[in-house]
């Protein structure tokens, strides 16, 4: 069970495993393409900061960066988040199965113990 | 974003569920992915007790998980981690999951809730579970709204 989509989304979720991080995404799903210093205006921390934050969400494919003349622009990327949603939606049909099983199992227990109890 | 959610109402007591969740005649009956047939199974359900499943899927492929205890609270209340391994040898390094299973008194029975965190290693293991709430919310509500703009 060793793929690429493990690692890209180990990378990923590393990644939005930071708050300010988590922010810059947020802010990016609300308001599409921003500059570099719309961006890091919110925060206390220095430029260089932000941009090594930036580094790392396009590290994992999260961000685009544009050049608009002397103006860097930052945009979502849609493929990495369309993988996690993939794994949560596969994982969510794993569980449904389980828990049908689960309950065969648990369901024949409790009418044994019910009848038992008659 | 991060984890996988699912809710079931079942019709047995808590403790019986709890049993089911934590045995290893419980997790025989239901840990594998699909109705392939499991192997063999081994639980120790304890706070640092493991547990291994060993199974086949349909596919004739087998797989083993094994894991942890990590908090039990009987019959509430269940958080374990697990490892797809070979041998006892981790398949993927630094690939944990974390599971967990909540259990509520209803009148019927049991509701059981699971949540399925997200892959992560040692090193954002411990920003796991400090919700990433409702920044990925936004996030997906985004991403719905994207795949209309851009369709796969």
């Amino acid at each position: 069970m060793v793929n690429d989509t493990s690692q890209s989304l180990n990378r990923l979720f590393s990644a939005l495993g930071d708050p300010t991080r988590r922010s810059i995404v947020a802010r990016l799903a609300r308001d599409s393409a921003l500059s570099v210093s719309e961006l890091a205006a919110p925060f206390e921390i220095k430029l260089p900061a932000v941009m090594k934050h930036l580094d790392i969400l396009e590290d994992v494919g999260l961000i685009r960066r544009a050049k608009h003349g002397r103006t860097v622009t930052v945009e979502l990327s849609p493929r990495p988040l369309r993988t996690a949603v993939d794994w949560m939606q596969r994982c969510e049909r794993v569980w449904e199965g389980r828990l049908d099983r689960l309950a065969r199992f648990a369901e024949k227990k409790e009418r044994r113990l019910q009848e038992r109890n008659e | 974003m991060s984890e996988a959610t699912c809710v079931r109402r079942i019709e047995a007591r808590p403790s019986i569920v709890f049993d089911a969740l934590t045995t290893a005649e419980g997790m025989a009956c239901w840990w594998c992915p699909d109705d392939g047939p499991v192997i063999s199974a081994a639980s120790d359900p304890k706070v640092g007790g493991r547990f291994r499943v060993r199974f086949r899927k349909l596919d004739g492929s087998e797989h083993e998980c094994s894991g942890e205890f990590l908090e039990i609270e009987e019959p509430r209340r269940v958080v374990m981690s697990f490892q797809w391994t070979s041998g006892g040898v981790p398949e993927e390094r630094d690939r944990v999951s974390r599971v967990e299973l909540h259990l509520r008194l209803i009148d019927t029975g049991t509701e059981l809730t699971v949540i399925h965190g997200g892959l992560y290693d040692d090193a954002s293991a411990d920003n796991h579970g400090s919700g990433w709430g409702a920044a990925l919310d936004r996030l997906a509500r985004w991403l719905a709204a994207s795949s209309r703009l851009h369709p796969v």
